[in-house]
C-alpha cells in the first residue's frame, strides 16, 4: 500500500515480548470512569528517549496520524488525529497512559489503535502477514514501552 | 482528568490541520476523454458523503499525467496484449472472445455495470467471473486465475473501451443482498489496528496518514497500473492489501466477500467516469 506500507505497515511490528514480569496485563489495567490508568504499567520510570523512537517507528508510529513539531526533523506527519504539541498541559500523566493503552475508552469509537490491548478484535492477523494470527496476540506495545512513550509525551509542554 | 481536558479536545479540533481536499484538476485522456472525477454521491451515501472523488484528484501532478496519455500510461500495454487474447482461438470449442463479440469496442459501457447478478448463475458476478464463466462454458478453455495477468490484461480492455462513461452499478432487486453484506464489511474494523474502510476512505479522504494522501477508496479506476509495484493491479487484491494493512486475516481475492465489498464499493463510485486502467502511485 504505498509508502503507507512502509510508513505504518514494516514499522507497527508488534511487541513480540510477553508479558514482562512485574507488568500489569493488558486485561487487568485498570480505567477510571474517564479512561485514565493512575499506576505504572510496570512500576519502572519510563525512558523518554526511547518513548521518541517509538513516537516514530515501532509499533507505535504516532506520527503517522499525528503531527508533533518537536519531531519536525521527521518526515511525514499526519493529519488524522490532533497535534500533539503541549499535550503535557493539556492532559495528566494517567490520562495519557489511558489514551496510549486504549484511546478508545476515553474516545469512544476513536480511530487511534488500542496500544495496549490483547482481545477484541475482528479477524486479527499474524503481523502484517494478512494470514490469521497465531496462537495469543501480543499487545502492539510492550507495557514499558507504553511507559516510554508517556514520557515522552509529558515532555511536550508548551506552557 | 483535568477540568480543561473538553476545551483542550475543541481547541485541538479548531486549530488541527484542516481537511485538505483533492486537488481542482481536470482529467482529459488523450485530449479527447473528459473523465468525470467528481460528482454528487449516490443517493444511497446519504449522510455518509455528499460528493465521490476519483483517486485521480488525490495523486500528484506527476503521477496525474502519466494517465493523461495513452502512450505515457504502462497499463495501456496491458490492454494490448489482450487485444491480441482477443481473438485468439482457447480451449476445446474452438472459439474466440471476438467470435461471440466482435469487436472489443461493443463492449462500451459494459463494465460500469459490473458487479451484477446473474441469473442464470443466481448470484452477483465480477467481470473476472463473467469473462470466466465465458471461458469455461463457452470455450471451453481453463478460467484465469483471479486478479492475475491475463484477468487483469483483460479487464484492463473491457475497461478502456467504457472510459468516460459513468459507473452504473446496479445494488436494488436480487442483488441487494449481496450489496448489504459489502456494506457490512465495509464499516467492520479489522485487525488489530482496528480500522475499517471507511475510517481511512470515508471519514480521513483528503488527510495525510504518513506519507500518503488518502482518498475515498473508488474503484471506478481499476484496474490501476501502479508506479509502485508497476504492474496493473485488481480490485480484490487492492482490497486484500489494505485489509492486511490493519493488521487483519485478509480474504482471498475471488472470495465471497471480496466480490460483496467490490460490490459496494462500486456502487459508492456511481457516476464516476470508468478510468481503467488508471495510474496511481
Ligand atoms: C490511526 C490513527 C492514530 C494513531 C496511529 C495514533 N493516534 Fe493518537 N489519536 C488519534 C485520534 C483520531 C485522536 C483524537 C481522539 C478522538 O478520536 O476524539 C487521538 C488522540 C490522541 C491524544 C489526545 C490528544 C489531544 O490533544 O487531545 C494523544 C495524547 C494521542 N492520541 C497520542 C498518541 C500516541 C502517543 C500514539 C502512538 C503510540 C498515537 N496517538 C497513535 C489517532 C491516532
Ligand atoms: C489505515 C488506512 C486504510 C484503511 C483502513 C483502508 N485503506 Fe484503502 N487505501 C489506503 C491508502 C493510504 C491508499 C493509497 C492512497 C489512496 O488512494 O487513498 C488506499 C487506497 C485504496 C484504493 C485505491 C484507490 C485508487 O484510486 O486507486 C482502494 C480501492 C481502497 N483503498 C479501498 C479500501 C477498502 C475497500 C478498504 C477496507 C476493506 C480500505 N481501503 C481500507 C489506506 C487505507
Amino acid at each position: 500500500m504505498g509508502r503507507f506500507a512502509l510508513g505504518i505497515a514494516a514499522t507497527f511490528a508488534a511487541a513480540t515480548m510477553a508479558v514482562a514480569e512485574g507488568a500489569i496485563a493488558p486485561g487487568d489495567v485498570e480505567y477510571d470512569e474517564y479512561g485514565a490508568v493512575a499506576a505504572s504499567l510496570t512500576g519502572v520510570a519510563g525512558d523518554a528517549e526511547n518513548g521518541k523512537l517509538l513516537m516514530n517507528k515501532g509499533a507505535g508510529n504516532c506520527i503517522a496520524c499525528h503531527a508533533v513539531s518537536a519531531l519536525s526533523e521527521l518526515s511525514f506527519h499526519g493529519e488524522i488525529g490532533p497535534m500533539l504539541d503541549g499535550v503535557a498541559d493539556r492532559w495528566t500523566e494517567a490520562d495519557l497512559r489511558g489514551i496510549v493503552a486504549n484511546a478508545k475508552v476515553m474516545f469512544d469509537g476513536t480511530m487511534m489503535p488500542s496500544f495496549y490491548k490483547t482481545t477484541g478484535y475482528t479477524r486479527p492477523g499474524d503481523a502484517y502477514t494478512g494470514k490469521a494470527a497465531q496462537g495469543e496476540l501480543a499487545p502492539l506495545l510492550t507495557a514499558q514501552e507504553v511507559e516510554d512513550v508517556v514520557a515522552y509525551l509529558m515532555t511536550l509542554k508548551e506552557t | 482528568m483535568k477540568r480543561t481536558t473538553l476545551t483542550a479536545i475543541a481547541l485541538a479540533m479548531v486549530t488541527g490541520p484542516a481537511m485538505a481536499d483533492p486537488d481542482a484538476d481536470a482529467l482529459v485522456v488523450n485530449g479527447e476523454i473528459e473523465m468525470v472525477t467528481e460528482a454528487s454521491a449516490p443517493a444511497h451515501l446519504e449522510g455518509a458523503l455528499k460528493t465521490v472523488y476519483s483517486g485521480w484528484r488525490f495523486r500528484s501532478d506527476e503521477t496525474q499525467a502519466v494517465q493523461m496519455d495513452d502512450f505515457d500510461n504502462p497499463g495501456m500495454l496491458g490492454v494490448e496484449v489482450a487485444l491480441d487474447a482477443w481473438t485468439e482461438v482457447a480451449g476445446t470449442e474452438g472459439e474466440s472472445c471476438a467470435s461471440c463479440h466482435g469487436s472489443p469496442e461493443e463492449m462500451a459501457g459494459v463494465s460500469a455495470t459490473y458487479p451484477k447478478w446473474d441469473a442464470a448463475a443466481g448470484e452477483v458476478q465480477t467481470l473476472t467471473m463473467q469473462m470466466n464463466e465465458c471461458r469455461t462454458e463457452r470455450m471451453g478453455a481453463e478460467p484465469y486465475a483471479y486478479d492475475k495477468g491475463d484477468a487483469i490484461n483483460m479487464t484492463a480492455l473491457l475497461t478502456s473501451v467504457s472510459r468516460g462513461m459513468p459507473m452504473s452499478v446496479a445494488i436494488d432487486g436480487p442483488a441487494a443482498e449481496t450489496w448489504e453484506m459489502g456494506k457490512e464489511l465495509y464499516y467492520t474494523r479489522f485487525g488489530q489496528l482496528e480500522l475499517s474502510c471507511a475510517n481511512c476512505h470515508e471519514d480521513n479522504y483528503g488527510m495525510m496518514i504518513r506519507a500518503d494522501h488518502l482518498s475515498q477508496g473508488q474503484i471506478n479506476g481499476f484496474p490501476t497500473y501502479r508506479l509502485k509495484n508497476t504492474k496493473l493491479n485488481g480490485v480484490h487484491s487492492r482490497f486484500k492489501g489494505c485489509i492486511r494493512d490493519t493488521r487483519a486475516e485478509t480474504f482471498a481475492p475471488g472470495s465471497p466477500e471480496l466480490i460483496a465489498l467490490e460490490l459496494y464499493v462500486a456502487s459508492r463510485s456511481n457516476g464516476l467516469s470508468v478510468e481503467g486502467p488508471s495510474v496511481r502511485n
